[in-house]
């Protein structure tokens, strides 16, 4: 390719990758439906639980698409490593000629790409679920302005960068925060949350409007560009608060799904059921703010990830259990992965933020999912 | 029948509700008999529904208190109440495409625990649930594709799967036809019949209630206007006092019990 090219061409190989893997992709989810929803009963003395089948062969299913992509993100990039080394370098001789390039900056990228995936995607199936309204997302309600607001400021007053994810996560919490205070009307109801949480979406939105307009324009962009989603330069310490952050708010997720699953049917249902309202629903609140605030801190306010996903993920696997929110989790991993695979090799050696192809691509896939859904 | 004292499965003691304005209830003082079927009735806006919500521990007592197998229901912890009670709200609603089977095994929630949750009891009271509602062939089928009486019974089987001695429905028979009702009121009175279970429910139809409840509530403006079999309750004086309306009472030719219709029209 010349280096004098103006303006960047898609690149063949990479249309083909993607065209190849959408196929895929429609071809598994076709395969997932004939496997039927079966109640597996495991019991071991004090222990006993029910599994879907289905959800169990869709995880495994996931966890191996998820290999696949990491494995793909560490061979492909604009210095030419063969899938030998690149695999080697990576696994087992984590030293030698490629070191840098593969340990310093694909592997720490793609990690971060499925982590911060899954959080986003496991946010979002909780707020859904939480509100009982399937247009809810954090970044709706709010929760990843609240992010951006401080994330912005610092980078368009030239502030210290090593601040960036810590502002921008305290930014995202005090935001959930503020919207559970002003909501409360003796509880917190689904509906007046949402309402509040738009309101504070769009004052924060005012807000840095505000801010880019004041700041001059060589900062500026650079707070746009952190405000599309991007991964550009992510590193193993963002991998590391990621993983740490996952590990405790994943699980609290998991396990307060079965309290989710009767607050979906109603306070007063699940109130006579033993459910404490009140509390279980503001514990739901802080892990999924903290799943969201936690991925835009270290990768911006990526759109669609949260909306979409967990809409797709019911579209497979069905309503919301402990397993399909894993399901769900896994499945945000591997669509933010592929997307910023896809915004790295699109218009090679031009690079895009993975937000714009997570909005670009992902939002008419999603419709064309959803319409084959709704006809067959 | 002889009289009997009554054995109090849930008592009401002086109590006062309100949601911050208004006083909803006030001062009332009733006892639900254990192992009956009870009805509240009452005019719209008369606090039936309120009532019940505070029988079930939804809502704290400005003033008085409720009182499950003798014991303050506000002193008990949230999932021992859920092991004694079990409440079906007025027209409740699932999330789109939850499937009857999966409505129903959420009910055993009270008896579950972290990593215990699908015993042999949970599976077994959940089939017991799907086989007395016959919502066994409906297992895999959204609740919300199904008919309103079919759904009815779905929410009927996951208050049976949670298993209670006590059961509070608001209004089973809203938005059902004429045949739907009668199917869940027949299904209710089986689970009374077969097992003793004591039920209370929220009803307008006056006529239904007395056919289908040894013991009445009436009431109006937040008080009790009468309480007690329906012979008792069902006095055209009693009557107008509760709804404002004038009837003429007399025997249902199916049931024997009494039943009434408007004096204007």
């Amino acid at each position: 390719m010349s280096a004098t090219v103006a303006v960047a061409q898609p690149a063949g190989g990479t249309l083909v990758a993607i065209a190849v893997g959408m196929v895929f992709v429609g071809m598994a989810i076709g395969a997932a439906e004939l496997v039927p929803h079966r109640s597996v009963s495991i019991r071991r003395s004090a222990f006993s639980a029910t599994v879907d089948a289905r959800v169990g062969w869709l995880i495994l299913g996931a966890v191996a698409v998820t290999c696949g992509l990491v494995a793909v993100g560490l061979i492909v990039g604009d210095f030419p490593i063969s899938a030998g080394d690149a695999l080697r370098t990576a696994l087992w001789e984590r030293q030698g000629e490629f070191d840098f390039i593969v340990n310093s900056l694909r592997f720490p990228r793609v990690t971060v790409a499925v982590l911060a995936g899954m959080a986003l995607a496991a946010s979002g199936a909780v707020f859904q679920a939480l509100i009982s309204n399937p247009l809810v997302s954090p970044d709706i309600i709010g929760i990843n302005n609240g992010a951006a607001v401080f994330a912005v400021s610092i980078l368009a007053a030239g502030g210290d960068v090593s601040l960036l994810p810590v502002a921008a996560f305290g930014g995202a919490i005090g935001t959930a925060f503020l919207i559970y205070l002003l909501a409360w009307k003796q509880g917190v109801s689904g509906s007046r949350l949402v309402l509040v949480g738009i309101g504070i979406n769009s004052a924060l939105a005012a807000v840095i409007v505000f801010v880019t307009v004041r700041f001059p324009i060589e900062r500026v962009v650079a707070a746009a560009r952190w405000q599309a989603g991007t991964l550009f330069g992510a590193s193993w310490s963002d991998a590391r608060i990621l993983a740490i952050g996952l590990a405790t708010l994943l699980p609290g997720c998991f396990f307060l799904t079965r309290r989710l699953r009767l607050l979906q049917l109603g306070d007063d249902v699940a109130a006579a059921m033993g459910v404490r309202v009140e509390r279980d629903r503001l514990l739901l609140i802080v892990c999924a703010s903290g799943l969201a605030a936690l991925a835009v801190s270290v990768v911006g306010p990526l759109a669609f990830v949260a909306l979409l996903v967990p809409h797709l993920a019911r579209l497979i696997a069905g309503n919301l259990t402990g397993g399909v929110l894993v399901f769900t989790a896994l499945l945000g991993g591997i669509f933010l992965l592929a997307s910023d695979l896809i915004a790295q090799r699109l218009f090679a050696p031009t690079v895009l933020p993975a937000g714009v192809v997570t909005a670009a691509l992902g939002g008419p896939y999603f419709l064309l999912l959803l319409a084959r859904h709704n006809r067959g | 029948m002889g009289k009997q004292p009554i054995e109090p499965a849930l008592a009401v003691q002086n109590l006062r509700l309100s949601y911050g304005g208004p006083t909803i209830i006030n001062d009332l003082t009733t006892v639900v008999p254990a192992g009956e079927i009870t009805a509240v009735v009452g005019a719209n806006g008369c606090g039936k529904s309120t009532l019940l919500r505070a029988m079930a521990r939804l809502m704290k007592p400005v003033e008085g208190a409720v009182l499950l197998d003798g014991q303050n229901i506000h002193s008990l912890a949230t999932k021992q109440v859920a092991k004694r009670l079990g409440l079906m709200p007025q027209a409740p609603t699932a999330p789109d495409g939850v499937l009857v089977g999966d409505l129903v095994r959420r009910g055993r929630y009270p008896h579950q625990r972290l990593f215990d949750q699908w015993s042999i009891a949970d599976q077994a009271a959940v089939a017991l649930a799907l086989e007395l509602t016959r919502m066994r062939e409906f297992v895999d089928r959204p609740v919300d594709e199904l008919s309103g009486g079919q759904r009815q019974r779905a929410w009927i089987a996951m208050a049976l799967a949670q298993d209670t001695p006590l059961m509070l429905l608001d209004e089973p028979t809203t938005y059902l036809d004429m045949a739907h009702q009668a199917e869940v009121l027949d299904l209710l009175t089986a689970l009374n019949a077969n097992d003793g279970r004591t039920i209370v429910m929220v009803l307008h139809d006056l006529n239904q209630a007395c056919r289908y409840a040894k013991h009445i509530v009436a009431l109006a403006e937040g008080k009790i206007v009468a309480a007690g079999a329906p012979g008792e309750v069902m006095k055209p004086d009693l009557i107008e006092q509760v709804f404002g309306i004038g009837v003429h009472v007399f025997e249902d030719p199916v049931t024997a019990t009494p039943m009434c219709v408007p004096m204007r029209y």
